[in-house]
């Protein structure tokens, strides 16, 4: 076929002809499992005649019996109905959320007073790409296992009365005898959080706040204190790149600010066919131990293992300070691909270019400083001057406090939030002195596996149900708002110091006259009580400083740091490292017991509800296992069990390890999911380390299948299905890489998509479509939580998801591509060691010559006259013929109930859960088939607000979930017969170019395109020409 | 291939159309000939006089005083030409504080008996309008008795009427068996008769009775296996029938009126007061409900306006408790189904009563049509879309009015395909 040069493999399982995959290649839905855990009445499969019968039996006479009486429903209105409510109206209100260091301007949907779904902020410029985790943390706020009150002890009835009177007595006796007081925090980003504790420490002067972060960054800060002089974190920016090079740093999955990162970086990818557009991109290197999300979007990427790494860094910084005329430092050769192509290309890029570093050594950050430094990157890339507090974590101090506590020196601790026993490498050790310290009361929002140990638990309510202002970046403030009242008996963190500091403790006023004389200074307009309502209505305010800019001289001891990564790092070492990492959902496992988070496929894996060790296929073959043997993962004594997942991509000789799992006290959905690895990190030099050395590795002998999900809905011929090209293909032609199918007739060749059975459907008034750029989707999953919350999608849990029973209507396909010629047949069969890799975002695609319209039989599935493939499940009675006639299997079978079932233990099982349940959206019962219906609640109320307000509809009014969750706008959704809407216009530049259709053979001409995958590689053709030379 | 989704959903409307004409019709036949008659009540007393006092009345008094004896923020005004004449009546309302003031002893009793709550002065009311007024008045407290004699027969009627298409299907079945066993009867007569007739002279031999033939023939039909299925079958398909119209009403609430917590009348508020629906139901141009009213809505008069009524000290004791009130749903829509209140009001125009009956005259609030998806169907199908001065549409009606001469109607926009009100 024309211009395929590509095959593309899912998984292993398909290289390995599994007997498991093989069978579930050839069918739609896997058959139920041999040994059930349901009895069959439940399990939608189960064939026995008499529970058949019985159930009918009942039925009818339930029927009948239901028949005779009207069943009474109730209308109760408000008693005094709050102005600007209106129920079955969303109201909107602008917040911010804030997890350790993470932040994300949003907007939250409320409806009759609790919150159904979270957005970004436009207005947050800079801040308003969210991801999974921000949407996620919605169902937080509903998680049933919460405490519901203040905990002393194991009382839970104890009143916040006669906890404040014991804890303020307690605390009056130890600051008489000037005994200890530390404050325990993640990363607090909000600074009158900040000044409550300093209010606090005025009252009682012994007090310390100790920071620290799960995924800390400490040594970053602690270099540029030493290179430049600033203890902080730079902000960087993406957009302006034209070279990045990423050491060990996952800037799009999980270093600092992943999401605000890709939705920069996404700018230098972005590139149009038309004859003017833009045609260049930026390139981007990425030399790491696992396949992390960023590493897979790279177009070079080399694995290297993390006893090299530093040396990547030095030689890096010699090559570039070779021709830039820097000094050069004493380092061992190191001998990695793609180094010298990176090193030129950071040359040609000079101030454009940015290296970045994910490894938390202080001494391979100052070169990477130095680098960046030579480059001129200081000042556009890389900005000290308005840096980033999304990480303050100081790992040095940390460890004091553990040893602190150790000794008995602190007489009264207080955790905000953290929860170190869990997430700290010494947490076993604090967990042994925590029950010594005298006073110790934390205001996590559950008894975790920290405040469990503690005498007293002063449960701090979620953020959507408390005030509080963050400064994520100097000179960008943003306010958070309570969008629901307290949901249990909590009070804020802030209120419950001030009233032990003995102050006024309206925490909201206490902002309000912080920001009156903080912030409202620096250039608020108008008077004050204008100002601060327009700031809590646009939920951010910027000043000034936010915008400053300044190039940095780098004062640091280049010198010292390489000797330092001289006596760090080997070139080559032969022994098994270890590398731990951070999953992109999990994160650090501080907001585990999320069932939509636990379900998120990790976008690279795709798999969910575990860790598991990962190991190349070369090292499994060397060490003997395979996928899923369990085995035992020991670091000097330190030991976990873990499944094993063979991972392309992973560099030989290593085996990572995600941390974030194996919560012990957190819930029911993360408790026992994984294995916790935070105890295999390290300190070197007192900093944190994710890669600790040297590990053996056992077989078990137990198996432990990982759910994966890539593997389940097949899309058979991805030739047609993924269409990529490099960049300078594309700069020639802007067809390239694209497959056109041709059909050869009596009359000649002729478009697939001209010949047609069908007679089609005509779009009077709107025509919805939806055009996905694969060149700026990189994998993350936000979409998918985000219609995961817009649609009420159940959480189906571990064993289904083996059973590839998932639900979720967006899934992100993830392909790896084979090195070999498409002609080497023989090579396609072996797993790439470094695999391309792509991701494509799969929906329903809305055809046009709906294949699954034509064969159901009660007509549940119909066309709409705007372009929409409708599902009506009222109508449908389970036949499936649809799913098994949908060629890009997007459609999921409910093959229980989910909700009220303890079987599916998660949200939809209980009241509070259910609260998060979108009131637009019907919650599918057993039976029924469902799909992605492109929001179509969202296009009625767009619609409809346009003809109450006697006007057409404006492009932007209606957005889907997908589409608005984007951190990158790979998505854009849009009304194709408009022609001013993003969408024509886009669609119009790409018509001839990079814009195709799956499967575009099979003609069911979908409302969905995807435009290439450009990749900013050398052509094929010219690698193989320097090949020659060398 | 392209099954549009209305060929689908055919099915279900016209199963029930018919019997929902018959409910239609049954029910107007069965509430005119009341409503006619409260009516022409109303309008043998009166004349000009009254219809213009009523307008006087409602537009002036009607917010303190009832027609009746019953005391609302002032007396009730029933009697009111009795305890004083004219003159006194007329001098009153244009200035009653003048008259406290002059000391006269009537008004200073009402005044004090009314915890010296000063009436509003009408002084732009003419001699004429306050006659109109007590003209009303009077004409009212002697039709009132008559007209709720006729409301309570319309109330009683109107079961009935819901009740009514199986019922008269039943009797116009029972009716027709009865006629065809008569014409079976008859037959069997002449049957008789005839075969008598051409048997002449040869009686001897058929002198059996008529009785005995009839019984031969009769065990003979009955021996008939031909007969007998014929019986069986078409009783199992009348079963069957039954059945199948019965499952259709499930479910169907149609005429459901039950009583409510407080004994609110639409009547009285929608009807009489002509209060607009809006004021109360403050969702329905905005959003998908039209709104139960909260408390502090009724407060709104119902603080000045029959304090002391025991229906509306629930009102007070619901705001006091801080307990809501809990309100008999009525109208229920399965929760598959979506349903817009401002799409319909706001955008289509269409009135409160089409859908909802004539709730200005419901006492008691009822479900009068059956929000089964074939009536909904039905309106979406004969309904023009209310297309003016609303840009949403120009282009729909301008494609409209390219393709076909007929007037746009609310099926040629999509409103019969299933995702515009289920998903």
């Amino acid at each position: 076929m024309k211009n395929t040069d590509k095959r593309y493999w899912r998984g292993l399982e398909e290289l390995r002809n599994d007997e498991k995959f093989v069978k579930n290649a050839g069918s739609e839905f896997a058959d139920a499992p041999s040994d059930t855990q349901y009895e069959s009445l439940v399990d939608g499969t189960g064939s026995n005649r008499r529970d058949f019968l019985k159930v009918l039996g009942f039925g009818m006479a339930a029927v009948s019996l239901a028949a005779c009486e009207t069943p009474v429903k109730k209308a109760i209105p408000y008693v005094n109905k709050p102005v600007g409510e209106f129920p079955t109206l969303a109201n909107w209100y602008a917040s911010s959320y804030t997890e350790g260091g993470d932040y994300a301007s949003i907007l939250v949907k409320t409806r009759e007073g609790r919150p159904i779904k979270i957005e970004p902020n436009d207005l947050g410029k800079g801040f308003s790409g969210i991801g999974a985790r921000v949407h996620a943390s919605l169902l937080g706020l509903y998680d049933n296992e919460k405490l519901r009150g203040p905990k002393k002890g194991d009382d839970t009835k104890v009143s916040w009365e006669a906890v404040d009177k014991d804890i303020m007595a307690q605390l009056g006796q130890v600051a008489a005898k000037g005994g200890a007081i530390r404050i325990l925090s993640n990363t607090v980003l909000s600074p009158s959080t900040k000044a409550v504790i300093a209010d606090f420490t005025s009252k009682y002067p012994t007090t310390q706040h100790v920071t620290y972060d799960a995924n800390s960054v400490s040594a970053l800060i602690q270099a540029n204190e030493s290179s430049f002089g600033k203890a902080v974190v730079p902000s960087y920016d993406f957009s302006k790149v034209q070279t990045v090079v990423s050491i060990g740093a996952d800037f799009q999955g999980s270093w600092i600010s992943p999401e605000i990162f890709a939705g920069q970086f996404a700018e230098t990818r972005r590139v149009s066919s038309t004859k003017d557009g833009k045609k260049d991109m930026s390139r981007h290197y990425q030399f790491e131990t696992t396949l992390s999300l960023t590493g897979s979007n790279a177009d070079y990427r080399t694995a290297v293992k993390p006893s090299q790494i530093g040396l990547v860094v030095a030689s890096l910084y010699n090559q570039v300070a070779a021709k830039l005329g820097g000094k050069a430092i004493p380092s061992a050769k190191v001998d990695v691909a793609h180094l010298d192509k990176a090193a030129n290309d950071l040359i040609a890029a000079k101030a454009n270019a940015l290296v970045v570093c994910g490894v938390n050594d202080p001494a391979v950050q100052v070169i990477v400083n130095a680098l960046n430094s030579l480059l001129g990157s200081y000042g556009t890339t890389i900005n000290l001057e308005a840096p980033a507090y999304t990480r303050q974590g100081n790992d040095v101090a940390m460890n004091q406090l553990v040893d602190e506590i150790k000794g008995g020196k602190v007489d009264a601790l207080f955790v905000l939030g953290a929860n170190p026993v869990y997430d700290h490498p010494r947490g076993a050790e604090l967990a042994a002195a925590l029950p010594k310290v005298g006073l110790s009361v934390a205001f996590n929002d559950r008894p975790d596996e920290t405040a469990s140990l503690l005498k007293f638990i002063c449960p701090a309510p979620h953020y959507l149900e408390s005030w509080n202002d963050a400064m994520p970046k100097a000179g960008f403030y943003s306010l958070t708002q309570p969008t629901i009242s307290l949901v249990f008996n909590t009070r804020q963190a802030q209120v419950s110091l001030l009233k032990w500091a003995g102050l006024n403790d309206d925490y909201h006023e206490y902002i309000k006259s912080y920001w009156r004389k903080n912030v409202y200074t620096q250039g608020g307009k108008g008077d004050y009580e204008s100002f601060w309502v327009k700031s809590l209505h646009d939920g951010v305010f910027m000043t000034p400083a936010a915008n400053a800019t300044a190039s940095a001289t780098f004062a640091g001891d280049i010198d010292a740091a390489a000797a330092s990564v001289g006596k760090q790092y080997k070139a080559s070492a032969s022994g098994l490292e270890l590398a731990l990492y951070q999953n992109v959902g999990i994160g650090t496992g501080a907001s585990a017991n999320n069932p939509w988070l636990q379900e998120l496929p990790e976008p690279v894996t795709k798999a969910c509800w575990d860790n598991f060790a990962m190991i190349s296929q070369h090292t499994a073959s060397e060490l003997g296992f395979e996928q899923g043997d369990v085995v035992k993962v020991d670091l000097n004594g330190k030991a976990i069990e873990l499944p094993v997942m063979v991972q392309p991509g992973q560099a030989n000789g290593t085996v990572a390890v995600a941390i974030g799992f194996g919560r012990e006290k957190a819930g029911k959905s993360a408790d026992g999911v994984g294995k916790n690895a935070y105890p295999l990190a390290s300190f070197a030099g007192g900093f944190l380390s994710f890669a600790p050395g040297e590990v053996t590795v056992t077989k078990t002998g137990d198996f432990r299948e990982v759910a994966q999900t890539q593997t389940h809905n097949t899309v058979m011929n991805r030739k047609s299905v993924l269409q990529e090209t490099v960049l300078g293909q594309f700069q020639k032609d802007p067809l390239a890489g694209r497959f056109i199918p041709e059909i050869h007739t009596s009359d000649g060749v002729v478009d697939a998509t001209d010949l047609s059975l069908w007679n089609g459907h005509q779009y009077k008034n709107h025509s919805w479509g939806m055009v996905v750029d694969l060149n700026t989707c990189y994998g993350c999953g936000s979409c998918v939580i985000g219609c995961q919350s817009e649609n009420n999608i159940p959480v189906v849990g571990r064993q289904e998801i083996i059973n590839s029973r998932e639900m979720h209507w967006m899934r992100i396909d993830r392909y790896y591509s084979s090195d070999a010629d498409v002609e080497d047949l023989r090579g396609l069969e072996i797993a790439s060691e470094n695999p391309e890799v792509t991701f494509q975002p799969m929906m329903c695609q809305h055809c046009n010559n709906a294949p699954c319209e034509t064969v159901c039989p009660v007509l549940a599935t119909t066309h709409s006259s705007e372009g929409l493939n409708q599902m009506t499940y009222n109508r449908c009675v389970g036949t499936r013929y649809c799913a098994n006639n949908c060629p890009y299997k997007v459609r999921r079978f409910n093959w229980f109930k989910y909700f009220d079932n303890d079987n599916f233990d998660y949200n939809f099982n209980n009241d509070l859960g259910k609260m998060v349940i979108n009131p637009e959206v019907t919650v599918r019962s057993r039976g029924v088939i469902e799909k992605c219906s492109m929001c179509v609640q969202r296009i009625q109320e767009g619609k409809l607000t346009a003809k109450r307000e006697r006007r057409q509809v404006k492009d932007g009014d209606i957005n889907v979930a997908c589409a608005s969750a984007c951190p990158t706008n790979a998505i854009t959704f849009g009304d194709m017969n408009d022609a001013e809407s993003r969408i024509s216009k886009l669609l119009s530049e790409e018509r001839e170019g990079r814009a195709f259709h799956m499967l575009e053979e099979i003609n069911v001409r979908p409302q969905v395109s995807y435009l290439t995958k450009v990749r900013n590689k050398d052509t094929k053709v010219k690698v193989e020409a320097t090949k020659e030379h060398a | 291939m392209n099954i549009p989704s209305r060929e689908g959903s055919k099915f279900f409307p016209n199963f029930k159309c018919s019997k929902q004409l018959i409910a239609f019709a049954l029910t107007l036949v069965l509430s005119l000939p009341f409503a006619v008659s409260a009516q022409d009540a109303a309008a043998d007393a009166g004349g000009a006089d009254v219809a213009h006092g009523e307008t006087v009345f409602k537009n002036n008094c009607a917010q303190c005083h009832a027609i009746t004896d019953e005391r609302v923020v002032g007396p009730g005004l029933k009697g009111a030409t009795s305890r004083n004449d004219m003159a006194w009546l007329t001098k009153w309302v244009k200035n009653s504080q003048a008259m406290i003031a002059s000391g006269d002893p009537y008004a200073v009793k009402i005044y004090n008996e009314y915890s010296k709550a000063q009436m509003t002065s009408f002084p732009g009311l003419s001699e004429e309008d306050i006659k109109a007024i007590f003209a009303y008045v009077d004409n009212a407290a002697t039709a009132a008795p008559a007209e709720a004699a006729a409301g309570a027969g319309a109330a009683a009627g109107a079961p009935a009427a819901s009740s009514g298409p199986s019922d008269l299907f039943m009797i116009v079945l029972v009716a027709l068996v009865v006629v065809m066993l008569l014409v079976l009867g008859v037959l069997l007569v002449i049957v008789t008769i005839l075969s008598k007739a051409v048997a002449g002279g040869e009686a001897s031999e058929g002198d059996t009775d008529f009785m005995t033939r009839l019984g031969n023939s009769l065990k003979g039909i009955v021996a008939d296996p031909a007969i007998r299925s014929a019986v069986i079958w078409v009783f199992a398909l009348l079963a069957l029938k039954a059945t199948v119209d019965g499952a259709f009403g499930v479910g169907v609430q149609q005429g459901y009126a039950p009583k409510q917590p407080i004994a609110f009348s639409h009547k009285l508020h929608a009807g009489e007061y002509k209060i607009d629906c809006n004021y109360c139901h403050t969702g329905v141009n905005r959003g998908r409900s039209a709104h139960i009213p909260s408390a502090n809505i009724c407060m709104n008069c119902h603080g000045v306006i029959k304090k002391e009524s025991p229906e509306i000290q629930k009102i007070y004791t619901s705001i006091e408790n801080d307990q809501p009130i809990e309100w008999v749903r009525v109208h229920t829509l399965p929760d598959f189904a979506y349903f817009n209140h401002s799409q319909h009001v706001n955008v289509g125009g269409v009135e409160c009563e089409t859908c909802h009956g004539e709730i200005g005259s419901m006492e008691v609030i009822q479900q009068r049509s059956s929000l089964t998806m074939g009536w909904c169907i039905d309106c979406h199908r004969t309904t023009e879309v209310n297309t003016k001065d609303n840009k949403y549409y120009d282009n729909l009606v301008q494609l409209h009015a390219s393709e076909s001469q007929e007037a746009l109607k609310v099926e040629d926009i999509g409103g019969l395909e299933c995702s515009k009100c289920h998903y």
